[in-house]
């Protein structure tokens, strides 16, 4: 590591299920195979940053599941948690309680724990500051396939030292009122491969449910359910994809690209989740049931404005 | 020619070029691809060419499906972005522990396992995408006497920067990752090479690929 870093840093005592640095993601290489990767749970994100009084694109902390466990060492420095996220501070052998969307100061020697995301899957961790972290591509997001990134492309590891590139003055005490809700009904646009399942196929994939499996990750998420029956061809050219697109395999059974995913695929795609949903998608934790409703673009369109005003809103309001 | 422009979702141009695969078609959707790089479009967050197909992706805060196939459908194309395509070479080392699924193919194709590479190191090969996973080359078209179905069950990890062939294709394993293709050999050179800050691919869409036996020997100086 380089020699000439800020003194104050976090060493990783439990690393946490799946824990990388991210930003906003990066754009304009899919045609070499590179996925758009970022914070899974874009608003989330922002809202780390917008807490921390951060640029928007500053690089976070995710997590999953199970977060990491913070020993830090350093000069008091302000931090806080977003996503539906169970944590503690543990502070001179105290356990100390504190909510999510708040500003927190964290001392020296204090260990920050978090334990677990609640019915959800993602969660967030900014810093008054920056973490000391590479960029490729213009991105720090990690991406684990291809081993870019931030951390040399890996998740955290036990034992491991996150150094800070600088800290911030500590921010007044300041918190968001924000609930995160959870959906059930995911709303889709028909896919260009619509017409390869039977009449009966897509009346089952837009009113039976379907369970979100445990091979589920940043690349993708895998449902099981009544089979979807293709009346043409199981297997298409290679074509591009996108987030949130749904893809039926060879079994029949859907399975959701997410921001890690691979850039081509071979499987019809039935349909792709409206981009207002995608952040409540992701969240969606295996074990869960969920059902497709179909919309048209318009309506999409008008939906996504919403969406974005009310994260706006929810940004400015804190400003 | 772009036949039909549909929506992929909310955020995304499916731009139609047909449903064959051939290079003609291909060169289209490359010389759409390279020209829409180009043409700073507000609000383009990816285009990724494919053997018949480009799929163009966006930021929906800044554009919309309408604003943009509008201006897709005007662009004027300059014909012939050729000067971004290369020849490029690269050694095969076909030793037997690089070549698992020679036998396999003798036995599939009925030819001996001389004339498979004769065959295969016979022909130049283009490059119609990259992608799946980073970096990596699909490329065509083999010799009809080489094709071949894909394993019946794929590998779990099929050994970084092996050479695959299946059907008319063939492809380079640019990571360790799982897949079904017929491996033939392994190269010294790194595809994608993510220490590189710009251009971290070897091989673009469009460019043209001739490989070349290299022995064992060779293979471990250029991996030194």
């Amino acid at each position: 590591m380089k020699k000439n870093m800020n003194k104050n840093y976090f060493e990783v005592l439990r690393p946490g299920i799946n824990s990388t640095f991210q930003d906003n993601g990066r754009n304009n290489f899919y045609h070499i195979g590179i996925p758009f990767s970022g914070a899974m749970d874009n608003r989330n994100f922002l809202l780390a940053n917008t807490i921390s009084n951060n640029e928007i694109n500053n690089p976070v902390l995710e997590f999953a599941y199970q977060g990491p466990k913070l020993k830090y060492i350093g000069e008091n420095i302000s931090i806080n948690v977003t996503g539906d996220v169970n944590f503690k501070i543990i502070r001179k052998n105290k356990n100390l309680e504190f909510s999510c969307y708040e500003n927190i100061i964290l001392e020296n020697n204090d260990c920050l724990d978090i334990l677990s995301t609640n019915r959800s899957v993602y969660g967030y961790l900014s810093i008054g500051g920056t973490f000391e972290v590479d960029y490729y591509l213009n991105s720090c997001s990690t991406n684990t396939k291809a081993k870019i990134g931030a951390n040399s492309g890996e998740k955290l590891e036990k034992g491991q030292i996150i150094h800070l590139k600088y800290i911030k003055k500590i921010l007044p005490k300041n918190k968001i009122e924000y609930l995160n809700s959870k959906i059930e009904n995911i709303r889709i646009i028909k896919g260009p491969h619509f017409d390869y399942f039977s009449k009966d196929a897509i009346d089952s994939f837009l009113s039976d449910e379907f369970n979100v499996t445990k091979l589920s990750d940043r690349m993708g998420i895998r449902l099981k359910g009544p089979k979807i029956s293709n009346i043409k061809n199981t297997n298409i050219k290679s074509e591009g994809l996108v987030k949130g697109v749904i893809q039926i395999t060879a079994d029949g059974d859907p399975i959701i690209m997410l921001s890690d995913h691979g850039t081509i695929g071979g499987y019809p795609k039935i349909g792709v989740v409206i981009s207002a949903d995608y952040d409540k998608l992701v969240q969606i934790p295996p074990g869960s049931k969920i059902k497709f409703r179909e919309i048209n673009l318009k309506d999409a369109e008008t939906i996504f404005k919403l969406y974005e005003m009310e994260t706006q809103n929810l940004i400015s309001n804190f400003k | 020619m772009i036949k039909n422009i549909s929506n992929l979702g909310d955020a995304a141009l499916y731009c139609d070029f047909g449903t064959e695969v051939n290079k003609e078609i291909n060169r289209n959707v490359i010389n759409y691809f390279n020209n829409l790089r180009d043409s700073n479009f507000l609000g383009i967050t990816n285009i990724t060419p494919s053997y018949n197909k480009l799929v163009i992706s966006f930021d929906l805060k800044l554009t919309s499906f309408a604003k943009l196939k509008k201006q897709v459908e005007n662009l004027e194309l300059k014909k012939n972005n050729n000067s971004k395509n290369n020849l490029i070479k690269i050694p095969v080392c076909c030793a037997e522990e690089f070549a698992l699924d020679i036998k396999r193919l003798q036995k599939l194709l009925k030819i001996n396992e001389a004339k498979i590479y004769e065959t295969f190191f016979s022909k130049n090969y283009y490059c119609y995408m990259t992608g799946f996973i980073a970096g990596m080359p699909f490329l065509g078209d083999m010799d009809k006497s080489l094709f071949a179905k894909r394993l019946e069950t794929p590998r779990v990890k099929v050994p970084k920067n092996s050479i695959g062939i299946t059907e008319q294709f063939c492809n380079i394993y640019t990571f360790e990752s799982p897949g079904g293709w017929n491996i033939i050999g392994n190269t010294p050179v790194d595809i994608f090479d993510n220490k590189k800050n710009t251009e971290p691919n070897l091989i673009n869409p469009g460019d043209t690929i001739s490989f070349y036996p290299i022995s064992k020997l060779e293979y471990e100086k250029k991996y030194e």
